[in-house]
């Protein structure tokens, strides 16, 4: 694929601890076209954060590239939205000011920044929360200020790491569904780390199966459930299908169909 | 253990009447107990209480002098350190040297707790320089800066900068070491979601760590303040020529006792005020600063 949005091209990651060396993760090449919900799933240690933190630019890979767009993007920050777990809110900061710090970061005057943020905060259902603390909000209204302080800094690629993992599972369906929502307005390539099999199987285009020690992609399934997505997907044959295939694969049950 | 003592010779505790043992476990006593509570008097019996207590002890304390029971050439008597109190406020002197001492205490507090933050907070942009600094400041914490004080009155001569210089010798370290603290607990994710928007190193001090330090800068004001003042009236103890701290050493050289206790009570309550001004501040700042 040439016009890739992201490309690893043979990225590795090696720790070296008291002479002893820690494969984090084992060369990987992936492609990934614009516009596309991919999913990483797999056992802690298989490397996904890794991943997340090497696209990011946070941490230097032992070898390979980066590329967006067909640039090398290779220990670069900026280049991509990140949301880690937490929503890491700043507590002295408004939730409408907390959504415009990356713009204001990427040297837009506040004032604009809370403009271009507001209709947004009310589409997306944090309308009346404005000007309220952090601390005021619950879990679900802290991650949606969060994801749409990622979303509102314009790079195309946009990583989310277990953004759902420490909410109720009510909560987490509502949140799926209005990630769902956002994906389709905002029209970003995400990649999306869950432990959650369903939340990844319901979300995604593609789903990238990993194995640990050495952390590696062990299979990738293509979703191609038609969108808008539904609630009552989860429940048909299909879903079930690659929902088991999945989770098989994670529990070693099953070799998988090619090898990685 | 236990087992064993019953198996000696002779009297052993359980033959004691009364502490003999029973066969099958002890039965637990019934309990008709209402939980205990304290009846909280109103406030104005307390303070009526308190003021009482005042009382009685000024009594005390002068009936003791007019008796001889309490010698008022150490001790003094109220009566004589409230009519001292009259002539000091009533020739100006108080006056003079209250605003001698709350100066150089609170230069001293402005000057140490912001230099020390400025210094602690500086830590944040190397780790090579917190680590090249760590040993210095360290050592300086360990000194007793009072003791530098006959020193400090030397370099800075007998005016007020001296006294300035130890109130701010005194409260430089602490606010050094707790905005450092403050940068060392600045939340490391917090950092990568900077870093991960693109944000340059001075973005991240001026909107992350900057900010995450004042709570910490906060907490220490009110401990600056009483040091801020402890500095200051030592300076004055070593040479000065003006503030209560001088008031105090001059009044006790001359035997002049009752002037001691002015000076001290106008320091208590000046002690008193800048605590609670300091309280007022902290709480505003926290009102707007922490959520």
């Amino acid at each position: 694929m040439a016009n890739a949005k992201l490309a690893l091209n043979d990225v590795s990651m090696v720790f070296k601890t008291d002479g002893q060396e820690f494969t984090a993760l084992a060369p990987l090449d992936l492609e990934i076209e614009g516009g596309r919900f991919i999913s990483l799933i797999g056992p802690s240690g298989c490397g996904k954060s890794t991943i997340f933190n090497i696209v990011a630019g946070l941490q230097p890979p032992s070898s390979g590239k980066v590329l967006i767009d067909g640039r090398d993007a290779t220990g670069m920050i900026g280049q991509v939205g990140y949301m880690l777990q937490k929503d890491l809110l700043l507590p002295w900061r408004t939730v409408l000011d907390n959504v415009a710090l990356g713009m204001e970061i990427r040297g837009v005057p506040l004032a604009e920044g809370r403009e271009r943020a507001a209709p947004l905060l009310k589409r997306y259902g944090l309308g009346g929360f404005e000007m309220r603390y952090p601390s005021s909000l619950s879990g679900g209204m802290r991650q949606r200020a969060a994801l749409l302080r990622t979303l509102l800094v314009d790079n195309d690629v946009v990583l989310l790491d277990e953004p759902f993992g420490a909410l109720d599972a009510q909560t987490k369906a509502s949140m799926q569904e209005w990630l769902l929502q956002l994906f389709g307005d905002f029209g970003r390539t995400v990649i999306f780390v869950t432990h959650d099999v369903e939340e990844a199987v319901f979300l995604s285009d593609e789903v990238y199966v990993m194995a640990s020690r050495p952390g590696r992609v062990i299979d990738r399934m293509p979703v191609d459930l038609p969108r808008p997505r539904d609630r009552s997907l989860v429940s048909t044959p299909r879903f079930v299908a690659m929902k088991k295939y999945c989770l098989d694969l994670l529990h070693g049950a099953a070799a998988p169909a090619e090898a990685a | 253990m236990n087992t064993k003592s019953t198996t000696l010779p002779g009297r052993s505790l359980w033959s004691l009447p009364g502490l003999r043992a029973k066969s099958g476990p002890t039965p637990q006593r019934k309990v008709t107990r209402r939980l205990p509570v304290e009846t909280i008097w109103p406030t104005w019996a307390l303070v009526a209480v308190q003021v009482a207590f005042l009382v009685g002890f000024l009594l005390l304390w002068e009936a003791g002098a007019a008796f001889g029971l309490v010698d008022a050439f150490f001790w003094s008597r109220p009566s004589a350190i409230w009519e001292t109190g009259l002539i000091f406020f009533d020739s100006g002197a108080a006056y003079v040297d209250i605003a001698y001492t709350f100066r150089s205490t609170l230069m001293g507090f402005v000057i140490g707790t912001s230099a020390g933050a400025l210094l602690g907070m500086s830590f944040w942009w190397s780790r090579n320089y917190a680590a090249i600094m760590q040993p210095y400041i360290i050592c300086l914490e360990s000194i007793p800066k009072l003791a530098l004080a006959p020193l400090i009155i030397l370099v800075f001569g007998m005016g007020l900068s001296s006294k300035v210089a130890i109130a701010t010798a005194l409260t430089l370290i602490v606010s050094t070491l707790t905005a450092y603290s403050g940068v060392q607990a600045v939340d490391k994710d917090q950092e990568r979601l900077f870093y991960s928007l693109g944000a340059s190193r001075w973005q991240v001090f001026t909107k992350l760590v900057a900010p995450s330090c004042v709570p910490w800068i906060i907490s220490i004001l009110r401990v600056n303040i009483g040091l801020a003042l402890t500095g200051s009236i030592v300076g004055e103890f070593v040479a000065s020529q003006h503030g209560l701290g001088r008031t105090i050493l001059y009044a006790g050289s001359t035997y002049e006792i009752s002037l001691v206790w002015v000076a001290v009570f106008v320091l208590s309550a000046l002690s008193m005020l800048m605590y609670v001004a300091v309280a007022w501040l902290e709480k505003v700042l926290r009102k707007g600063v922490v959520r």
